[in-house]
């Protein structure tokens, strides 16, 4: 990044072996994870005072938290994403939205993070300011308190700036059952909005494959769309976000899950015109390419309209649509109706993307 | 987006998809030569929208499929050295040599970056004075201009640590390859679009006429592709011989001159071996010996490496449309884009993973 302040030369004094903590650094380095004076700092002056609540201000080994009755959900999300900081978010964006989104993904009401981060010595603070900004941020948007954390600090050159693992909980409404197994013949497919936005961003914003585009990560915190879905149908069956591995991927992890088959309507499934044309130069597919704001759910067909007329309200759901319908044939298996009108199987992806000769 | 949504027109498609089902009186065997086309054959299903007397056979036109095992062996021990980075198009980096690929040259801690132009690997040579920056020129006439440019570029500049590792294939001596076996089927050729938008199509006369074999030059997207078989499905009907241009926006007879010259200033013709086929005469291109301190098989010292194929592996049949991905045994057991014994099932336009991927 070309904002961050050169590196600082530290007194000869300041070492790994014993670290004296510095009054005004402005980099990570090993003390700040030695668990002594300089990391109760760190995380007085940059987590708590961001991510301030009275269970993370107790200061205690473990968050102590009082619920209601009721069943839990609980998901852990590590986070690697370079650069960190991408158009449209940042890692620290994604690692309170990754583990929203799935913990909402059970229908279930996210409450509480947990974050845990590694960083790289040499990071700068201003860095970790501006993730923990961005935090704070879309866990306000969310609704969630990060109530616990973690920090370490590894040698230069062992990690990739940092990383973060957040893990949420949340509560599910008693008695919905909403998960992949859950599809039925009949039922249809309804997508949040366009697809491959992430995936594309990220990858220009390396800048490494000689493009550039004005897209956006689409990174987002889902759970208020999810709780206007679930309300819209009551009788909703799948939620479901096409992360890594894209929509196709999610698409069959629900179909073997089930044992239903899907068919999807090629034609009906939104792309922006800048991530087409982004796949058509790099050889990807767009049903392949990650997302991080986007749902897809499945529903009785009956439910069809009332859901999408609510989803459209909504500010991550405004181009919902439905893009296919659950059959009994093929078990377990994804058919895509291709846009010239044939029929073709749509698989997992082997591997990684890699980007075609020609 | 401009010329391309129009040539993905679901009723364009089908109208003459509707002429060629109303044309067709007997059983044609058509091969599409080039690797993009396959997998756009497949992706969009139009094998399945053509009247059962239409087989299509897939061509050797993958570069990744038809690079030999020794070049990928030569090229993996490259990649180990510590003082160098390779630079290779994506999808060379899954390609199985003997035993192991540049991703696990990777993991191994050797550079092996993916680039999508060879003069991206020439700027990256000029960035690392202290580092030997070896790009892996594979491919077909459609990537021979830019990859000279890389060597002139280079001159230009004065690099003395780039070199290329050249894997260079020419079509039409493969089209006289699979013409000539005694074994071969195919009576109608659907040519590669974007090796004709460099090459023009002069070149495909003469065989056309010798073996008596229409062609057409055909473009990539569903329409271009429904357009190649309906010229070359009305030359057979009709008895007649002849190389039409169905991608006449991108295609001229006489080619891109310019690109042309260009290749001949740097490389020059020479015999190749052919992933699965074997050595066909003159069907490559070699660097010029004025150009030999570009040559990374001179710098490396990697020109005794003799490895040998899988005995399974039917690949070679498969690029040459004698047999089909599904008459391997190995198809989908022991061989997968996973854990791919030949390069046909590396490449997304092999034929082979195209079969996969898409559940034929």
């Amino acid at each position: 990044m070309s904002d961050d302040p050169k590196p600082v030369q530290l007194p000869a004094f300041e070492s790994p072996v014993c670290p004296v903590p510095l009054p005004h650094n402005e980099q990570i380095v090993l003390g700040h994870g030695s668990g002594g004076k300089m990391t109760h700092d760190l995380i007085r002056q940059i987590f708590l005072a961001a991510f301030d609540n009275p269970v993370l201000r107790a200061g205690d080994d473990a968050a102590s938290l009082e619920i209601a009755e009721g069943c839990l959900a609980i998901s852990t999300d590590s986070h690697v994403v370079s650069p960190l900081f991408f158009p449209g978010g940042d890692i620290g964006r994604l690692a309170v939205c990754g583990t929203v989104n799935d913990v909402a993904m059970l229908g279930a009401r996210p409450l509480y993070l947990t974050a845990s981060f590694i960083l790289e010595e040499g990071l700068p603070l201003s860095t970790l300011e501006r993730v923990v900004a961005s935090m704070k941020a879309a866990a306000e948007e969310a609704g969630v308190q990060i109530v616990a954390g973690d920090t370490k600090v590894v040698e230069k050159g062992k990690a990739d700036g940092m990383y973060i693992t957040t893990t949420g909980v949340g509560l599910r409404r008693p008695g919905r059952l909403i998960g992949g197994a859950q599809a039925r013949p009949g039922d249809v497919v309804v997508l949040s909005g366009p697809i491959g936005d992430h995936g594309i961003a990220v990858l220009s914003a390396r800048g490494e494959l000689g493009f550039e585009t004005d897209l956006q990560s689409d990174v987002a915190p889902l759970n208020r769309l999810i709780q206007v879905m679930l309300d819209a149908a009551p009788d909703l069956h799948v939620l479901r976000d096409p992360t890594r591995g894209g929509l196709a991927t999610t698409l069959n992890e629900i179909a073997r899950q089930s044992g239903c088959g899907l068919v999807i309507h090629e034609a009906a499934i939104p792309i922006r015109p800048a991530v087409l044309a982004a796949c058509e130069m790099l050889g990807f597919d767009p049903l392949y390419v990650a997302n991080e704001g986007k749902v897809v759910a499945i529903v009785p067909a009956d439910e069809a309209d009332a859901l999408l007329e609510a989803m459209r309200r909504t500010r991550y759901g405004e181009e919902a649509t439905l893009i296919g319908q659950v059959t009994a044939d093929p078990p377990g298996r994804v058919l895509l109706r291709t846009a010239i009108g044939a029929t073709r199987i749509l698989d997992m992806l082997a591997g990684e993307m890699l980007p075609r000769i020609c | 987006m401009k010329y391309v949504t129009e040539y993905r027109d679901a009723a364009l498609v089908q109208g003459v998809m509707e002429r060629i089902r109303r044309l067709v009186t007997r059983p044609w065997v058509i091969m599409e030569i080039c690797g993009g086309q396959t997998h756009s054959i497949v992706r969009y299903g139009l094998d399945q929208m053509l009247p059962p007397e239409i087989e299509l056979v897939h061509g050797p036109g993958c570069p990744v499929c038809v690079t030999p095992l020794e070049l990928i062996d030569k090229a993996l021990a490259i990649a180990s050295r510590p003082e160098v980075i390779f630079c290779s198009y994506g999808d060379m980096l899954r390609v199985p040599g003997s035993g192991r690929d540049l991703f696990s040259v990777k993991a191994a801690g050797g550079q092996v970056r993916v680039v999508y132009s060879p003069l991206d690997a020439v700027e990256i040579a000029r960035q690392n004075p202290e580092k030997q920056v070896v790009f892996f020129a594979i491919g077909f006439e459609t990537t021979a201009p830019p990859n000279v440019m890389s060597v002139l570029a280079a001159r230009r500049l004065g690099l003395k640590n780039y070199s290329i590792l050249v894997s260079h294939v020419r079509v039409p001596p493969a089209m006289e390859a699979i013409l000539s076996a005694p074994a071969n089927r195919v009576q109608g050729f659907l040519l590669a679009g974007h090796v004709c938008t460099v090459m023009g199509y002069w070149e495909y006369l003469p065989l056309a006429e010798k073996y008596r074999v229409p062609m057409t030059v055909t473009g990539f997207e569903p329409l271009d592709l429904a357009q190649g078989l309906w010229h070359t499905i009305c030359m057979l009907e009709e008895g007649r011989v002849a190389v039409e241009n169905a991608y006449a926006r991108s295609v001229t007879l006489e080619g891109n001159r310019a690109a042309q010259e260009t290749i001949r200033q740097v490389f020059e013709e020479c015999d190749r071996t052919w992933r699965g086929i074997g050595v066909i005469p003159m069907s490559g291109w070699w660097l010029r010996p004025e150009f030999a301190e570009f040559d990374a098989e001179k710098r490396f010292d990697v020109e005794a490496i003799r490895p040998q194929e899988s005995p399974i592996c039917i690949a070679g049949q498969i690029l040459q449309g004698q047999k089909k991905p599904r008459d391997c045994l190995a198809f989908g057991k022991e061989c997968t884009p996973e854990h791919p014994l030949g390069a046909t099932m590396v490449s997304s336009e092999g034929a082979c993973a195209a079969y996969y991927r898409y559940g034929r």
